[in-house]
């Protein structure tokens, strides 16, 4: 039986499929009883959604023309 | 998405006479990668981006000959662009964000949402905090961590790699590696907190 501290501890790693299996099972049985992990699980799984919406702007047509420039004369400087 | 290459799958460098087969092979590679290598430099050093994926191409056209996987070429090419950024970072005397920070921070942003409730009329507390934020942002908040944390949080949950493939191409061990992203996670979390005081998120209907 693992403590909420415990399972806390290793809600991202288990999300991230990281953890050993006896730990797996140990946080399974753990949020099968506790609410309030559960909550925090939920939460963990919003937060790593929300991580992934940092997108960034496409590649501007100016950046990509010097980029491509650069690919262009490759020979010569490098 | 296969694991890093090592170097020693790319072959001895043609001679020198005999460079259009090689440029062209890396120049369709390279092409075709840039708005990738494009975004994840964005995210690793911001304005930086395009200095960073220049200084790629010309490090990869000079390592490239011809690539026996090419599956894994562009693998290879974010390597080498990681290495640019963390290069960069470097240069702008940013040393200390290479240091290793200790695991003592047990910051629960789920705990601290609920103690410190700032909808109070809200029955969707925790979600209702994080669409304050705009993309821009959850942007500015992954600038303001430390490169060394930075790192593994954008290749893993912006970028969709696996831990392990984090630490190969970082040349640590995996349990370095997972070490990183707890404390890049806490980091993230604290951040996040911080930053939604500071730009008055705080508040009910603060974005509406």
């Amino acid at each position: 039986m693992i403590t909420c501290a415990e399972a806390v501890r290793q809600l991202w790693e288990y999300l991230d499929g990281v953890v050993e299996e006896a730990d797996r099972e140990a946080i399974e049985e753990h949020l099968s009883f506790c609410r309030r992990c559960c909550g925090e699980l939920d939460f963990a799984e919003e937060l790593r959604r929300f991580l992934a919406r940092s997108d960034e702007p496409a590649l501007p047509a100016d950046v990509k023309a010097r980029l491509l420039a650069t690919l262009t004369d490759l020979g010569d400087r490098a | 998405m296969s694991v890093f290459p090592e170097q020693g799958m790319l072959r001895a460098q043609q001679p020198a006479e005999d460079t259009s087969p090689k440029r062209s092979g890396f120049q369709a590679l390279a092409a075709q990668e840039l708005p990738r290598l494009y975004r994840l430099a964005r995210r690793l050093v911001g304005d930086e981006a395009e200095d960073a994926v220049q200084d790629t191409l010309l490090k990869g056209y000079r390592a490239y000959a011809s690539i026996a996987d090419q599956v894994a070429a562009p693998a290879w090419l974010t390597a080498i662009l990681v290495n640019c950024c963390r290069d960069r970072a470097r240069a702008k005397g940013r040393r200390a964000e290479e240091t290793e920070l200790d695991e003592g921070d047990d910051f629960s942003l789920y705990r601290t949402i609920a103690a410190e409730d700032p909808f109070p009329y809200s029955d969707s507390l925790h979600l209702d905090f994080l669409h304050q934020f705009g993309r821009e942002d959850v942007r500015a908040v992954l600038a303001e961590l430390p490169q060394l944390y930075r790192l593994p949080l954008v290749l893993c949950y912006c970028e969709g790699y696996q831990v392990k493939e984090v630490a190969h191409l970082r040349e640590v061990p995996l349990g370095t590696m997972l070490a990183r992203l707890h404390r890049g996670r806490k980091l993230f979390e604290r951040t996040l907190w911080e930053y939604a005081e500071r730009h008055g998120l705080l508040k009910e209907n603060a974005r509406r």
